[in-house]
Formats: structure tokens, sequence, C-alpha cells
């Protein structure tokens, strides 16, 4: 069988039987031929040994059979936990609730436990949702709360006293705010300001907000967290907007009308014949 | 034994003369989102540790059978896919820990540490290597991000893990330490420290 040889200075190729002493072509020594080894035929049987992972079929395939085993597994993990998950989330939502009433420290079932103690009812104004609670006696109201901080949603929940004159205390969850600065409003510190916070400005409106940390300039605004302006406006937004949502209940009108001095009193009026109302229904 | 901790093996080589990090510059993006406090950066360093190794380990069993063509995009699957199944089982068995990752997930995902591993190593090497890589490299990634929370912590707040460590009687806290921007100044003093040390001409 003839055999490929290549000779290096010219850089022609020929076939011969074997190794010739000269290039035939131009006639340089045969230290400077080469044989040329067929890498089609050496390499051939090999690949047939395994598939060939570059042929389109079979990344095709591949390809479909990863998504279907990934859809599976992804399927099959989430459907059998969703009964813990959903069970753990209520449980989360419970022990928010109760945090926002300023009862902390409290895990696995003491939390539906005290849940269940504390929350006397569960109402709703506009199709709004809100609670009853009953703290050592003492009847509070907790309003939760929806808004928008800078990567996504916040939620809370606000206590507010029975007379609806001052916080109670407070409640933030974020979706995905900015870990060490905006994601700051999730913890304790934070939220502990809103315990005794007026709610009424002077002439008697809603103006319970968080402003920039150290800003503060009256009662009812609540330092924010440094670093993280958006995020600290968007619970700004979201307490005052909340608020506002039931705010049939926090305020009536002659409230905002009030003069000046009266507002305490006013306000403490309204919501005792709000109290009231709420009772009779 | 001795090769396991030897400098250049797969283990020990990331943590210092190959660096995710200060040598290969890669992950930056996270290192400065997570890094405002030291308990986050912590958190996501073991996260992406964790992560490494595991996906490491699955694309470098499948490496051979893996169509050359959608290798990004089978190497993605597989993090992608493990991540989401990590934190569904958290979710269900351990949700105060879910709770405080769930920001990380989405990070862990798009790391370009986990696709730089998987592409540069995992693809050419067996599992045992491929996870000491994915730990080497975890490790290096989380070495860089505690530096970087530990100072941005201490001066930002003057504390460290939420404990007060500058009193705030006389320390005025630095707000330009908590801007994202300080990061990655801070990335950059930390990579020129380690090149004055270890001679960027080495390699």
């Amino acid at each position: 069988m003839a055999k490929k040889f290549k000779c290096n200075i010219c850089g022609q190729t020929f076939e011969a039987d074997s190794m010739p002493d000269k290039c035939p072509i131009c006639m340089a020594d045969s230290s400077n031929i080469e044989e040329v080894v067929e890498a089609s035929a050496e390499n051939k049987p090999a690949k047939k040994k395994g598939l060939d992972t570059n042929s389109n079929v079979y990344t095709i395939v591949y390809a479909a059979v990863m998504v279907i085993i990934v859809a599976f597994l992804l399927a099959f993990v989430s459907s059998s936990l969703k009964d813990i998950q959903e069970a753990n989330v209520l449980r989360d939502t419970k022990n928010q609730i109760l945090l926002s009433l300023n009862i902390e420290g409290l895990e696995g079932q003491a939390i539906d436990d005290k849940y269940a103690e504390v929350i006397t009812s569960e109402k709703e104004l506009n199709g709004n949702k809100y609670y009853m609670a009953n703290v050592d006696g003492a009847v509070k109201y907790v309003f939760p709360v929806k808004g928008r901080g800078l990567w996504g949603g916040l939620w809370g929940y606000l206590s507010v006293d029975e007379d609806m004159l001052h916080t109670f205390g407070a409640y933030f969850g974020h979706e995905s705010e900015t870990a060490g600065l905006g994601a700051r409003i999730n913890e304790r510190w934070f939220q502990q300001q809103f315990t005794g916070a007026p709610i009424f400005d002077a002439e008697g409106n809603i103006a319970l907000t968080v402003v920039k940390a150290g800003a503060k300039s009256a009662d009812y605004e609540i330092d924010g967290v440094t670093g993280a302006t958006l995020t600290s406006n968007g619970v700004a937004a979201m307490v005052n907007g909340g608020l506002n949502v039931f705010g049939d209940i926090i305020k009536v009108a002659p409230c905002a009308s009030a003069p000046e001095a009266e507002v305490e009193e006013v306000a403490a009026e309204c919501a005792d014949s709000l109290q009231a109302e709420v009772e009779n229904n | 034994m001795s090769k396991l901790f030897s400098k250049e093996s797969p283990l020990v080589s990331p943590l210092n003369l190959n660096n995710p990090v200060a040598v290969q510059v890669l992950g930056i993006c996270s290192a400065l989102a997570v890094t405002s406090q030291l308990e986050p950066a912590i958190v996501m360093g073991l996260s992406v540790t964790v992560i490494t190794a595991f996906s490491n380990v699955i694309i470098s069993l499948l490496r051979k059978t893996i169509p050359n063509r959608i290798r990004i995009i089978v190497q993605l699957v597989v993090v992608a896919t493990l991540v989401t199944i990590v934190s569904q089982v958290l979710k269900a068995f351990a949700y105060d820990v879910s709770v405080q990752l769930s920001v990380y997930v989405g990070l862990i995902i798009t790391n370009c540490i986990l696709m730089g591993r998987l592409e540069a190593f995992a693809m050419q090497n067996g599992p045992w290597e491929s996870c000491l890589d994915g730990i080497g490299n975890g490790l290096g990634y989380a070495l860089i991000l505690v530096i970087v929370g530990f100072v941005r912590e201490l001066f930002g707040f003057g504390t460290l893990l939420g404990f007060e460590v500058l009193p705030s009687s006389w320390y005025v806290t630095n707000g330009m330490m908590v801007m994202p921007a300080m990061s990655l100044i801070i990335v950059g003093c930390v990579i020129w420290a380690h090149r004055a040390i270890n001679g960027e001409e080495k390699k």
C-alpha cells in the first residue's frame, strides 16, 4: 500500500511504497522527508467508539433530555416541599404581625399559640384586611401596608394604639433590597423607632413619615437608613399611603379640619366614634 | 496529602496566588453588592463556596458528554437548577436562613466565578480535583469579600457583625464607606497590596 510522504523543503506531498532516498520533486535529502499519517484513517475508528458529541442530533437530544430532567426535578422538589413551605410562610406572616406588636423572640409552635392568643379578629375595610389585637389588655389595630423599594416590593405591618394617635410598633419586610443598606429596614432598631410615634401633624393630617437619617425635625418623622435613601423613601410612601388606605378608620372628616389645639382631642373623639361603629358592626 | 496543601494544588492556589478576585478579577459585581457589612459578605462567600464545589463536581462528571456548542447553556442550567433546589429545600427546612439568602440566590447564579471555574477547570478535570478547585475558589472569593466587608462595616458603621467596635461617642461614621463605589476602591487596594507582595511578573 502506498504511503504518503511530505518533503519539508519544498512542501510537496507524494506517494511512495517506502521511504524514498530523495524527494522526487526537489531532490532534497531523505532526512527532510516525513511520513504523513492519515488523520482520517487513524481517528475514525476511535471516534466511533463514543458518540459524536458535536453532531446536531446529539446536541438537540442532549438539550431536550437535559431540559426534561431538570423540569421534572424542579417540579418534583417544588411540589413535594410546597406544603411545608406554605406552613412556614404562614407562620412567618404571623410572626411578622406579632413583631409589629413588639412581641419578639418566638419560634415554631409558640408563634401559632401566641398569635391565636393576641389577635382577636380579622376585619376588612374596602377589601383591605386588617387585624384587631389585644396586647396585655390594650386594644391595638394592625394595618398591613405595601409599597415599593429600590429594587422590589416592600411590605409591612403597622400597629396603632386604640386612640389612633400613635403607632405602637412596626414590622417591615422586603423582597430584594441591597444587603447591608436598604435591607436594614428589616432590622428591629429601625422598626422600633415606630413605637410611640405620632401619626398626625399639627393640622391633623396623617404625617407619619421617614426622613433622611439625622434630618429628623418633628416627632412624626422617623430616621431613615443611612445610605439607603431610596428604600427609606419607599418605606415613607408605604407607611403614609398605607395609613391613608385605612384613613376611614384612622381619621374621620372632622379631624382634618379641626383647629390646631384641638387636634388630639378631636382625633381621639373620631377614634372613639369609629371604634363604636366598628364594634356595632 | 502534602500535595493537597501545596502552593499549586487546586485547593490552596485560589486562596492566594491564583485568587479569583484579586488575580483573575472575577466576581467583582457581587463583591460590590453584599460587602457593606460583614455578615452578608460571609454568608455570600460560604454560599458561593458550596455551590461552586457542587456544580464543579456535577459538570466534571458530565464533561465528556456535554456537546461543545451548548456547553455554556448546560453549565448555566446546572448552576441554576442547583441553586433553585437548594433554596427550595432551605425554604422548607430552614426558613430563616432562606429568608436571609433570598437576595443572594440571583447573585450566585450569575456569579462569574462559577462559570469561570466550570469552563476553565471542571470541563477538563476529574470530579475530585474539581471539587477541591470549587472549594478553593469559593474560599478565595469569600476571603476578599470578608476583607472588604470588614473594612466597610468597621469604618462605615463603626460596628463588626453588628457589635459596636468604634464607639459612636467619638467616631463619626464614614458615609463614603457605605457607598457601593467604595467597595471597588477597596478591592482595588487589596489587588494592589496582593501584587506588591507577590510580585506581578512571576506569572
